[in-house]
């Protein structure tokens, strides 16, 4: 027998019988007053940058004076992030992207390999910038699956401000091995 | 790691020799406790329910977890992943040496696991020329300690920064004496990026498995799962076959309830979604039973596997604050550990279950309501029942039992200069008197109180 | 109402003041007490040792012994929910069961079915409150500090009503003292070190007497305090409820 087919088997003989019933999860769609305010808090607290822009000239603009180095992007205004080996990023000071949306409960933006080009490009770069829509905002996770619904992606992930560790005696320190900031910026339409 | 034969009270015992380290890592994990009784907080009255809910999901994924361990192998497939299967620890293992010696990787970068350490996937490889590289900096630190994991969550929460700062001056060359965690974490950075841009094949824990869409998630805070599958060639995924859930938007519920309960943050950094592989890369995914489908069918006991390793339960144990992961000898340590562990070995694993006081925090806390104190005690009769009791303490419950169901002997052997003084049931084990060691013993009374209720108010 | 009393084998042996306590407090509010002669132990340290099924002998005794009352009352959370939770009679399989309905802590008794709202009582002291988990978690006696749910204690309601009685915050308001039975002596090192860090947070309170519902944590606490010498009481909170 394969341990395929030895493991299923076992299961099979193994696992309770009773119905369990899937919980409803709606009680937990509460709606949020001020979702851009939460969000804002919230980012600001695990370490991200929120900042109203309004518009993409003025963010390119605050961008270009904060960062040197090489900056690359999915939006125009600077150089174009390559489609070729993820390697190539090694290098690259700041990375520009535009999120799909984001949840006012833990801060986090979500992006996938569409809006990534390179799976690489959200993680290699010293640092992070993300554009994003003030109506992209949902409050919590259930809205937020709700959103992806059955979107049909390879790579999908959420961000919740820049790579971080406590590893060390819970010391909070900021820039792991992946951007050390990450700056969200947020477009008032 | 390496397995000892030294059980929870000598190596808690000896951890206790040194009480300011004690309190340190008593004080450290504290803190952690209380960030997440904040985050908690921020949830208010749905935390509870989350729980409830999270708990609920995960019956469910045991009533059904072969139906979906299918859907998932299915979908999995369909998405290009190839899957693979592993009764064992040795067999996971050899899967995965397999698939790196198939596209001629010697090298192989590696993020958090608790898998990987559950089957001393390291050592294995290491014996068959694989040189692996833990990029967690918790577990990179404690990879060039040569020691396991003390904690799932925090694996080198037993290492003070002094002694991190002189394993990098050592390893990587760090300023002698230069202890600044923000020093230290900049020189890992820097050592660890250079193994990211070099390793052809990277192999990542599975936080959640989807059932419905073949895609799993990976949760870190530092980046690394990410950092090593994106830039490598090969991703293999290893996952615990309790790692499923059924619908992508159960993850709202887990997600939410996951970086609160483990450190307080309302999410970790990166929720990575791996659906498919990248144009020109592999994906595999191993999926490990090693004693799953035994504790599935073990009914006080499969509750276990809802597990999401969260460390909370730790975090909160008294026992454990006090007696560091590594008294558990199990890679897995704290409660949840000490009642998966007898699954896997009864005799190797027999003192875990002894290793708490039943306080119940630990039940408490646990984001999908394990009833892990309930278990303790259960495994107890069970290492009774299967023969694991030493004959000294069957002896002695056999006695306190006898004298403690026949009212005439309790009495008597109670007047008999206060019998329970030096035999109480709870001075049972064979050691000469512990309870003296640093603690007296209440006066004895001159009468017992039934002796003072005949006296005084029986006519 | 005919109140039982029930009294663990330890209270028995070594804490009769606790007994009187309780036996008087609940004569003081009205109840008619009995207390059944034949009675030992609830069986509790040999199941928590993995031995429940050695616990029959005492379950047939307890459950001779306390058949006639309308409810049974042990001050001791602990014993209270071991009884609640395994009591079980090959005798009188039905008794048993209903019995475990009937058994309380002295706390969750005053509060639940005497409703008291009002004491005599005068302690002025400065006073700790060691919240055992057995009687905390187990019989619901306070609210938890892991879970998300409103305040509430019985053993602090009661205490609130003693006169001049000064009962501190704790830092960590419910962490074990560290007993757990057996584990007292299995695990020496780690019981020693919890009772330890427990008693630090009531010193580091000022508190002068340190109670709780349970006197076998206190027990394990006492033993501590007069190896070190310390000036700090342990009284039960059935003496302090009782004292005037
Ligand atoms: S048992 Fe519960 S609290 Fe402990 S690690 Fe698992 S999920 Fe977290």
């Amino acid at each position: 027998m394969s341990s395929r087919a030895e493991i299923l088997a076992a299961v099979r003989k193994n696992q309770p019988s009773s119905p369990a019933p899937l919980p409803d999860t709606q009680k937990f769609w509460h709606e949020v007053d001020d979702v851009y305010a939460q969000f804002n808090i919230i980012l600001s607290g695990i370490g991200g940058k929120v900042l109203e822009i309004k518009n993409w000239e003025a963010g390119q603009e605050y961008l270009k004076e904060h960062f040197n180095g090489r900056i690359v992007s999915t939006l125009e205004g600077f150089e174009p992030l390559p489609e070729s080996d993820p390697h190539a990023l090694a290098d690259v000071e700041l990375c520009v992207l535009q999120a799909q949306f984001a949840v006012a409960e833990n801060g986090a933006i979500w992006i996938t390999n569409s809006a990534l080009r390179q799976r690489a490009a959200a993680f290699i770069p010293q640092h992070l910038a993300v554009l994003l829509k003030k109506s992209d905002i949902v409050p919590t996770m259930h809205h937020a699956y709700a959103r992806i619904g059955s979107a049909d992606y390879d790579f999908g992930v959420f961000i919740a401000g820049p790579s971080k560790t406590a590893d060390i005696e819970q010391s909070l320190v900021l820039g792991a091995h992946g951007p050390r900031t990450m700056t969200v910026l947020v477009l008032n339409e | 790691m390496t397995k000892t034969l030294a059980q929870h009270p000598d190596l808690a015992d000896r951890f206790n020799r040194d009480e300011n380290r004690v309190d340190w890592h008593d004080q450290t994990l504290w803190w952690v406790r209380q960030k997440r009784d904040r985050a908690a907080h921020t949830l208010e009255t749905d935390w509870e329910a989350l729980r409830q809910a999270a708990s609920d999901i995960k019956d469910n994924v045991l009533a059904n977890l072969a139906d979906y361990l299918e859907q998932f192998e299915r979908a999995a497939q369909a998405n290009g992943a190839i899957v693979h299967w592993a009764t064992d620890a040795a067999e996971h293992n050899r899967i995965v040496l397999g698939l790196l010696q198939s596209v001629g990787a010697t090298r192989m970068i590696k993020s958090k696991s608790m898998l990987t350490e559950e089957c001393d996937l390291n050592d294995f490889l290491a014996q068959n020329g694989i040189e692996v590289i833990d990029t967690d900096l918790g577990e990179r630190i404690i990879q060039l300690a040569e020691e396991g994991p003390s904690h799932i969550v925090m694996p080198c929460i037993h290492k003070k920064k002094e002694e991190i700062s002189d394993l990098f001056h050592e390893h990587l060359g760090t300023e002698a004496g230069n202890a600044d965690p923000q020093y230290l974490t900049e020189a890992a950075r820097g050592h660890l990026r250079d193994k990211f841009l070099t390793r052809k094949a990277a192999l990542t824990g599975v936080n959640f498995a989807i059932a419905e869409t073949g895609e799993f998630v990976v949760c870190t805070n530092e980046g690394n799962a990410d950092m090593g599958a994106h830039l490598a060639d090969i991703h293999i995924a290893c996952m615990g076959m309790e790692k499923i859930i059924p619908q992508r938007a159960h993850l709202g519920v887990f997600l939410r309830l996951l970086a609160r309960s483990a450190t307080g943050q309302p999410i970790t950094t990166y929720s990575s979604h791996f659906r498919r592989p990248a144009a020109g890369k592999a994906l595999h995914i191993v999926i490990v039973d090693n004693g799953r489908s035994r504790q599935l069918g073990r009914e006080e006991f499969r509750n276990s596997l809802k597990c999401i390793r969260c460390g909370a339960c730790m975090n909160t144990c008294p026992v454990y604050r006090r007696s560091g992961g590594h008294s558990y000898h199990n890679a897995v340590g704290g409660p949840i550990g000490a009642i998966l562990a007898p699954n896997l070995d009864m005799h190797q694993f027999a003192d875990l279950p002894y290793a708490s006081t039943l306080c119940g925090s630990c039940s408490n806390v646990c984001p999908v309501k394990i009833n892990i104190h309930e278990q303790l005690y259960l495994w107890r009769q069970e290492l009774t029942r299967s023969g694991h009791a030493t004959q000294g303490k069957k002896a002695a419950m056999g006695l306190a039992a006898w004298v403690l169901s026949n009212p005439r002997i309790y009495r008597l052997a109670g007047k008999m200069g206060r019998w329970a003084m030096r035999n109480l049931p709870f001075s049972i084990n064979n050691r000469f008197n512990p309870w003296y060691k640093q603690r007296e013993l209440p006066a004895p009374p001159k009468a017992s109180f039934r002796e003072w209720y005949l006296k005084n108010r029986v006519k | 109402m005919k109140v039982g009393l029930f009294i663990p084998c330890y209270v028995d042996q070594f804490y009769p003041q606790v007994g009187i306590a309780t036996l008087e407090l609940l004569e003081k509010l009205g109840c008619e007490v009995g207390f059944p002669l034949q009675q030992t132990c609830c069986g509790q340290p040999m199941a928590n040792s993995g031995f429940s099924h050695l616990s029959s002998g005492c379950d047939e005794n307890f459950v001779q012994n306390f058949r006639d009352f309308d409810y049974i009352v042990g001050p001791s959370g602990s014993c209270v929910l071991h009884i609640k939770e395994h009591l079980h009679s090959q005798a009188a399989p039905a008794e048993a069961d209903q019995m475990r309905l009937r058994v309380y802590e002295l706390c969750e008794f005053l509060i639940d079915v005497l409703k008291v709202a009002t004491l005599s009582a005068r302690f002025p002291q400065r006073v700790g409150l060691h919240q055992s988990c057995h009687g905390q978690r187990g019989l619901f006696l306070s609210s938890m500090s892991e879970r998300m749910e409103p305040g509430f204690s019985k053993p602090g309601q009661l205490l609130g009503m003693v006169q001049d009685l000064d009962l501190v915050e704790l830092t960590r308001g419910d962490e074990c003292c560290g007993f757990g039975g057996t584990f007292s002596v299995m695990e020496e090192a780690v019981s020693v070190k919890m009772g330890k860090d427990r008693l630090a947070d009531h010193l580091k309170n000022q508190v002068e007497v340190i109670t709780g519902a349970d006197m076998s944590c206190l027990m394990h606490l006492e033993g501590i305090l007069r190896r070190q010498n310390s000036p700090v009481k342990i009284k039960h909170i059935a003496e302090i409820l009782n004292a005037n």
